[in-house]
């Protein structure tokens, strides 16, 4: 295996930056086909999330400059965001997407809506056919682990997720959610999510505004809210005590003068913006009026930074379960590798040829190097004919779910176990597993 | 006695006021647990301190400086009271429990009461003027207190750093109401204060000189008021603005209050 992934998140690179790298979902699929065909890359996938933007790639042999991709498919300036750069490989990088899949890494550890955009990021990448076999493995025992992290640790119980913590700042303006109207600005799923909470704890109605109408319609449904057309959001929005803004605009869409409207219309009522878009969607300088409020995602992350500590000990326990989970994806991955059985089949068979051979050699009495060359052709093209098939067999059947049972019955059938268990041995070493792979 | 009742009062109302200072830099769980209960035996105390001196005196119009002084400081705990009992926050007390504190304390120091001159005033409503000045100024102070609390709940939640006193202060739009709410509440006490004050003066000396000092200030307090009520009601102006207005309003009353001492139809007289 060769996994390589590149990436910033939350904690290493400020939103200015994160903003920048951000890939809207409507060009992620072009992004995760470029991903795909760039030099080096076997299989590739993309997440961009308002937390994270990471660049995973199985690469076909040896490295891939995944920096390079980064500055050719970003047109920014590399000194922006290289310092802001991790870059991890192999068991590394399995680990970090384990990590990142079961919400350990991200910015309120235990929140359940990075799984889903891990999923989405998958189901978009497989829909490109950037994603099919050993990928397909990762990320499918990512989503195990995340199920086993969640179900046996109190890390996603006791999560306080941005939505709650939205919910416990608008307590903290408003003093009761009663009677107060939030607006919905883009229809996502963590504005959605919050929109619950902020419903949960008794806040009068939601409006949804999105660019496309019928989404906002149906969001609107199913909270029994109101549907408003995106060209009357300035007009309407005065109504709002709680605006969520979760577009992909690349530019602010409220900004200082749009503030003093609204707070005009309001009577200086406060109003309270939580922006949990990347890029943002609220102008930072809306905070400077009175009576406006504005959280950007990292400004939630300060405030919930407090409640960090009391799931640290949960979070340990998560960190042994990945640390695990990532050595047995390992193991299964070596287990999964065809190449040692291939060999062992052609050992197995060239040492039967060897053996018929030397057999019939006495009755074959002396031979001409001519028919040596003949003999030797005539055996040889046997066995490679026989061996075609269960070859070309075992070498697709990684992509198969039934990869193992395959390569079972191969080794069963030529009664490879001894040669099995001396590549148990080998496995071990994993960089000697890995250098035989490339080799063959 | 009266003064001694004052001074127990007075040593009660300290742990408010040390409630009040450390209030803001590092939150005390042993103070914030007795600065109510010992604030409420203040009350007790000064309560007690007033009726004395009340039933020494004979008559009900407090017309010592002194007392005058202890019984706003009175009306301002019971405002807060009012407030604590509707709201179930004690957080203006930070504001609240310093001012009661000088007042009381300046009550219970000096020894040389002065009297107001009274000559022939109608009690009746010299007393309806002075108490409902008072419940004038206790409300004000209330919304001073809040608007401060205010300002000082706005600027923590626009820092992002909501941690610290903010999880004890009340949220914003609370405070605004118990603002708003007082100011309403002290305008109408404030007004009628005033009337009952010109129909005293009326009857006493026959005329009101609106160039008095002390006529003049209070009219000015009570126009800051109007404009606190009006832009309050009119255009919703809280936070800063507000606060600035209810900090002139606060300044005019207390340079109204000075103006005892230097008004001629007004003021407290050596005894």
């Amino acid at each position: 295996m060769k996994f390589q992934l590149i990436g910033v998140n939350h904690k290493t690179a400020p939103v200015e930056v994160r903003e920048r790298l951000a890939i809207p979902d409507s060009k992620l699929h072009e992004a995760i086909k470029r991903l795909a065909e760039h030099p080096g890359v076997d299989e590739g996938l993309i997440l961009s999330t308002c937390n994270r933007v990471e660049v995973l790639a199985q690469t076909k042999n040896g490295t891939v400059d995944l920096r390079g991709f980064v500055r050719d498919y970003f047109h920014v300036n590399p000194a922006d965001y290289e310092p802001h750069l991790y870059e991890y490989s192999e068991g590394e990088a399995v680990r970090h997407l384990f990590r990142v899949t079961s919400s350990l890494d991200s910015m309120v550890v235990g929140e359940p809506q990075i799984l889903g955009q891990v999923k989405e990021a998958y189901a978009t990448a497989r829909a490109v056919g950037a994603v099919h076999s050993q990928l397909d493995l990762l990320l499918t025992r990512a989503f195990a682990v995340a199920k086993r992290v969640r179900t046996e640790t109190a890390v996603g119980s006791s999560a306080v997720s941005v939505a709650s913590v939205a919910v416990e700042l608008a307590k903290k303006i408003f003093g009761s959610l009663q009677g107060k109207h939030v607006y919905l600005v883009g229809a996502g799923k963590m504005s959605e999510l919050a929109a619950r909470h902020l419903l949960a704890h008794g806040a009068e109605s939601i409006f949804v505004a999105n660019r496309t109408y019928e989404r906002a319609q149906q969001l609107a449904a199913r909270f029994d809210g109101h549907a408003i057309l995106f060209e009357e959001l300035y007009e309407t929005c005065d109504r709002a005590d709680i605006v969520i803004t979760s577009t992909g605009a690349p530019h602010a869409i409220f900004r200082r003068e749009h503030g003093e409207l609204f707070l005009a219309r309001r009577k200086n009522r406060p109003m309270f913006f939580i922006d949990i878009a990347v890029p943002r969607d609220v102008d930072p300088a809306m905070n400077r009026l009175d009576g406006i409020f504005v959280y950007h995602i990292d400004d939630l992350q300060q405030a919930v930074s407090s409640h960090v500590a009391d799931r640290k000990k949960e979070a340990e326990r998560a960190e042994a379960i990945i640390a695990e989970e990532v050595d047995r994806f390992q193991a299964r991955l070596q287990a999964l590798d065809v190449v040692p059985t291939i060999v062992s089949l052609q050992d197995h068979l060239e040492t039967i040829r060897q053996a018929e051979i030397d057999r019939v050699r006495g009755r074959l009495g002396s031979l001409s190097p001519e028919q040596e060359l003949a003999v030797e052709t005539l055996t040889r093209g046997i066995v490679n004919k026989i061996m075609h098939t269960p070859i070309s067999t075992l070498k697709t059947a990684v992509r198969e779910p039934e990869a193992t049972t395959i390569i079972d019955i191969v080794r069963r059938l030529f009664n490879l176990q001894e040669q099995n268990r001396k590549q148990g041995g080998d496995k071990t070493s994993k960089s000697a597993g890995g250098n035989s792979g490339a080799r063959i | 006695m009266p003064i001694l009742w004052l001074r127990v009062a007075l040593t009660c109302y300290t742990v408010g006021l040390l409630y009040a200072l450390f209030a803001l830099t590092r939150s005390s769980s042993l103070l914030s647990r007795v600065a109510l209960p010992a604030m409420s035996l203040g009350m007790v105390f000064q309560f007690v301190s007033l009726a004395e001196a009340v039933l020494l005196s004979g008559q009900i119009t407090l017309t010592s400086a002194h007392n005058s002084e202890s019984f706003l400081a009175l009306l301002v705990m019971a405002a807060f009271m009012i407030v604590y009992f509707v709201y179930r926050t004690t957080s203006p007390g930070i504001v609240v429990f310093p001012l009661v504190f000088v007042l009381t304390f300046v009550a219970a120091t000096t020894e040389q009461p002065f009297l107001l001159a009274s000559p022939g005033m109608r009690r009746g409503w010299l007393f309806a003027h002075i108490a409902m000045i008072f419940a004038g100024y206790a409300a004000l102070f209330i919304s001073f207190a809040a608007s401060l609390l205010y300002l000082l709940q706005e600027r923590r939640l626009k820092s992002k750093k909501p941690a610290g006193i903010v999880s004890r202060l009340p949220a914003l739009e609370v405070v605004d109401e118990i603002g708003y709410r007082s100011l309403l509440l002290g305008f109408p006490f404030m007004t009628l204060g005033l009337v009952a004050g010109s129909i005293v003066a009326q009857s006493t000396y026959g005329k009101v000189d609106l160039l008095d000092p002390k006529i003049f200030l209070s009219l000015l307090m009570w126009a800051v008021y109007l404009l606190m009520v009006f832009t309050r009601w009119n255009a919703g102006w809280r936070g800063r603005r507000a606060a600035y207005l209810a900090t002139g309003a606060v300044a005019a009353a207390v340079i109204a209050w000075s103006a005892n001492y230097y008004s001629t139809i007004h003021r407290f007289v050596q005894s």
